[in-house]
């Protein structure tokens, strides 16, 4: 199965790919919430995105709010992971769909049990 | 200097006495970093000088605080989940029928540490069951440690800590932020009575608990001890109530009135022959 990493830091990107590879993930990368779309909407095998909020362009909150508009992405696994920590505009977040919230800085483990409380396990590389 | 094999068995005696506490061997850095502030606090040169003032004195106080500086603290928001939910699914429910009459629901934390796991219930309370808003319902938190007791009442966490394990809207529910600090409402607050408590002597305590927590502290402590503490824990248990102990912690062998029960993933125990 297949996770995407929305950020626009490529340094983030590696710390995230390099967690969700260890849980059996494949990983697609984009650099911004359009970017997301584009590769989410193109791609049938991904299960778990990673997106950060405050990106040019498009940011996550966006990004949520149009994945979450179409019907078939009702219950991909959308999961923020941001330096954003006010509790008004996580709220927000959660209301237009987030699952789940990982606040920067973070370490490996606390990406994992966040995973583990919305149900995402690890899969069994193939 | 290094602490001598004499010192660290010194303390690890006098941990055994006042607390129960195992500690591993190979911790005589840990020994020496948690009792270097008490040893500056007596206004002792360093942590040789404490341990000689204690073979001389054997003060309680001193003693006391050496134990409570070397226990694991170890913990977290919603830590192994299963309970949480089975207390959501079953439990609680099961509780509010039996105590309809009453209407009250107790639950004791039997080592709540800095305080993750009496706040968890609370907000599990606060989350799932509004019509418990007027029933009387207490969770007692106790611990050995003054300095986790005061952690606890303060109800604030670092951003680390809150991004344990806590789910997100939990976080934005029943938290305020200021800066990196967040700290528990008073909704939560509420529910919570903190008192110290050593497992392992006479326990001021006649109320009578629905739920038990004792999770994640029993492995500290031999077999002997283990089943001492479970079998005083059972007489706190109501007749129809549950334990918990540690998702890594075993009863067997401790020949305990008790049965296993596996509620949504987790297992409790409750009276044998009820
Ligand atoms: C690892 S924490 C467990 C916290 C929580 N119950 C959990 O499962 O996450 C162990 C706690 O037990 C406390 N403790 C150790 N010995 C104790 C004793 N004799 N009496 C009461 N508490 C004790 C320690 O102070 C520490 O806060």
């Amino acid at each position: 199965m297949n996770a995407l990493i929305i950020d626009d830091s490529r340094a983030m990107r590696r710390i995230l790919k390099q967690i969700v590879t260890g849980l059996g993930f494949d990983v697609l990368e984009a650099g911004n919430g359009q970017e997301g779309l584009d590769v989410l909407f193109a791609s049938d095998d991904i299960g778990l995105v990673l997106v950060d909020w405050n990106m040019p362009e498009m940011n996550g909150l966006e990004f949520v709010e149009a994945v979450r508009a179409k019907p078939e992405f009702e219950r991909l696994a959308l999961v923020m992971v941001t330096t954003e920590s006010e509790p008004a505009r996580m709220a927000r977040a959660l209301m237009a769909g987030v699952d789940e919230f990982v606040m920067k800085p973070f370490t490996p483990d606390i990406l994992v049990e966040k995973l583990n409380l919305i149900g995402v396990k690890a899969c069994v590389a193939s | 200097m290094p602490l001598t094999v004499t010192d660290i068995d010194f303390v690890r005696d006098l941990v055994v006495k006042q607390s129960g506490n195992i500690l591993r061997t190979g911790q005589s850095d840990l020994i020496e970093s948690r009792l270097a502030p008490i040893a500056k606090n007596a206004g002792l040169a360093n942590v040789e000088q404490l341990i000689a003032e204690l073979k001389r004195s054997r003060s309680p106080r001193l003693s006391d605080q050496v134990a409570q500086a070397v226990t694991v603290n170890e913990t977290s928001f919603f830590r192994d989940v299963h309970p949480f939910n089975a207390l959501r699914s079953r439990i609680i429910p099961d509780i509010m029928k039996e105590n309809a009459a009453r209407r009250d629901l107790k639950i004791w934390c039997a080592a709540s540490s800095s305080g993750q796991e009496p706040y968890t219930l609370a907000m599990v309370i606060r989350e799932h069951f509004p019509t418990l808003s007027d029933w009387n319902v207490r969770i007692l938190a106790t611990d050995i440690s003054e300095k986790m007791l005061d952690k606890c009442r303060s109800g604030q966490y670092s951003q680390l800590e809150v991004n344990r394990g806590l789910p997100a809207r939990n976080l934005v529910r029943f938290f305020d932020r200021s800066g990196s600090v967040w700290t528990t409402k008073q909704e939560l607050q509420n529910l919570i009575d903190f008192q110290k408590l050593n497992l392992t002597t006479a326990w001021p305590l006649t109320t009578q608990f629905d739920v038990i927590f004792i999770r994640n502290v029993l492995i500290y402590f031999d077999q002997k001890t283990k089943a001492e503490i479970l079998s005083r824990a059972l007489r706190l248990l109501r007749p129809n109530g549950y334990l918990f102990i540690g998702s890594a912690e075993t009863v067997i062998g401790l020949g305990l009135p008790l049965e296993r029960e596996e509620i949504d993933g987790t297992i409790c125990y409750r009276h044998a022959n009820r």
